[in-house]
C-alpha cells in the first residue's frame, strides 16, 4: 500500500511524549483517546518522512512546503476550530471542555480555503502597509504576555493562567 | 487510480475518497464495515502526479473544498466528514 516504512511502536511513543509535553507546557490539551491520538501522530511521522515536512494528516498535502505551510502541524487554523468547536480539524488537539467528557468530540468543517480559493488568495497578496489593526490584541494580566487573535487563548501559553485573566488591550 | 473493492450487502454505490493518514477516515471506513455495505474506496494521498490530479478533480466536482472524507453514495448524495449519524441514516 504504501513506498515507505512505516515508523516503529517505539517511534510513536517517543514522539507522542515529546508533543503531550511540548502541547501541555503551553496549555494545548492532546485527545486523551491515547490511540487515536497515536495514530495521527504516526501519520504525522509519516508525512515527515514522505513529504520532508510534519503536515496535517487529515488533509491532501501537496508536498510543496510553501503550499502546505498553513497545515504543518500545529496548524494555522487549530487554535480558531479549538475556540470554536474545541477540537482542531483531526481531533488532535482538544478543549479542557472535551477533555473532560463535557462535550462529544465530533468531525468539524474544514475552515482552510478550497483550492480554488487559496489561488485566489495567493495572486492577490501583494504588499500592502494597513493602519487598521486586522485582530484585537489580548493581554494576560498576570504575566502581559500579548496575542493577537479573535479570543483570547484558554490558558496563557506562558504562565498558565485561564483565558478570563485575559483583557483586551488595543 | 484504483479504488479498492470490500464486499458487503449491496446498499447503493458507495464511493469513499480518503486519506491513509486521517483519523477521521479511519472511523468512516470503520464505520461502513460494521455496518457491512460493500463499497469502493481510494487513499488519495497514495496517488501520485497525474493520476492524484485526476482523482482531486473527481473529489472536487462533490466536494469544491476536497476535504477528506468524501462519500459519494449512488453518484448523487454526497457526505463530507465522519458524520455518524448522517452516514447511518444513508446506508445503514
Amino acid at each position: 500500500m504504501s513506498d515507505f516504512d512505516e515508523p516503529t511502536a517505539t517511534e510513536v511513543d517517543s514522539y507522542y511524549l515529546k508533543v503531550k509535553k511540548d502541547s501541555e507546557s503551553s496549555g494545548y490539551h492532546l485527545n486523551p483517546d491515547v490511540e487515536f491520538t497515536k495514530e495521527l501522530l504516526k501519520s504525522i511521522l509519516i508525512n515527515i518522512t514522505r513529504y520532508g515536512h510534519g503536515a496535517c494528516p487529515c488533509r491532501l498535502a501537496s508536498g510543496d512546503k510553501q503550499d502546505d505551510m498553513d497545515i504543518i502541524c500545529p496548524c494555522d487554523y487549530r487554535d480558531p476550530d479549538l475556540v470554536d468547536y474545541g477540537a482542531c480539524y483531526c481531533g488532535l488537539y482538544i478543549s479542557s471542555e472535551i477533555s473532560s467528557g463535557e462535550k462529544k468530540l465530533q468531525s468539524i468543517p474544514e475552515r482552510r480555503p478550497s483550492p480554488d480559493e487559496r489561488e485566489k488568495i495567493k495572486a492577490n497578496t501583494g504588499f500592502k502597509i494597513s493602519t487598521e489593526l486586522s485582530k484585537p490584541v489580548w493581554r494576560c494580566k498576570v504575566c502581559g504576555y500579548l496575542c493577537a487573535r479573535d479570543k483570547p487563548p484558554e490558558i496563557c501559553p506562558i504562565c498558565k493562567v485561564s483565558g478570563e485573566r485575559f483583557e483586551k488591550f488595543i | 487510480m484504483v479504488m479498492q473493492h470490500v464486499e458487503g450487502q449491496d446498499k447503493g454505490k458507495i464511493v469513499l475518497f480518503a486519506l491513509s493518514t486521517c483519523g477521521w477516515c479511519k472511523k468512516t471506513r470503520a464505520l461502513i464495515e460494521d455496518i457491512g455495505a460493500s463499497y469502493d474506496y481510494v487513499y488519495v494521498d497514495l496517488e501520485k502526479g497525474k493520476e492524484r490530479e485526476e482523482v482531486v478533480e473527481m473529489v472536487k466536482k462533490w466536494n469544491p473544498q476536497v476535504s477528506f472524507p468524501t462519500i459519494v453514495i449512488n453518484d448523487d448524495k454526497t457526505i463530507v466528514g465522519f458524520k455518524e449519524d448522517e452516514i447511518k441514516e444513508a446506508i445503514g
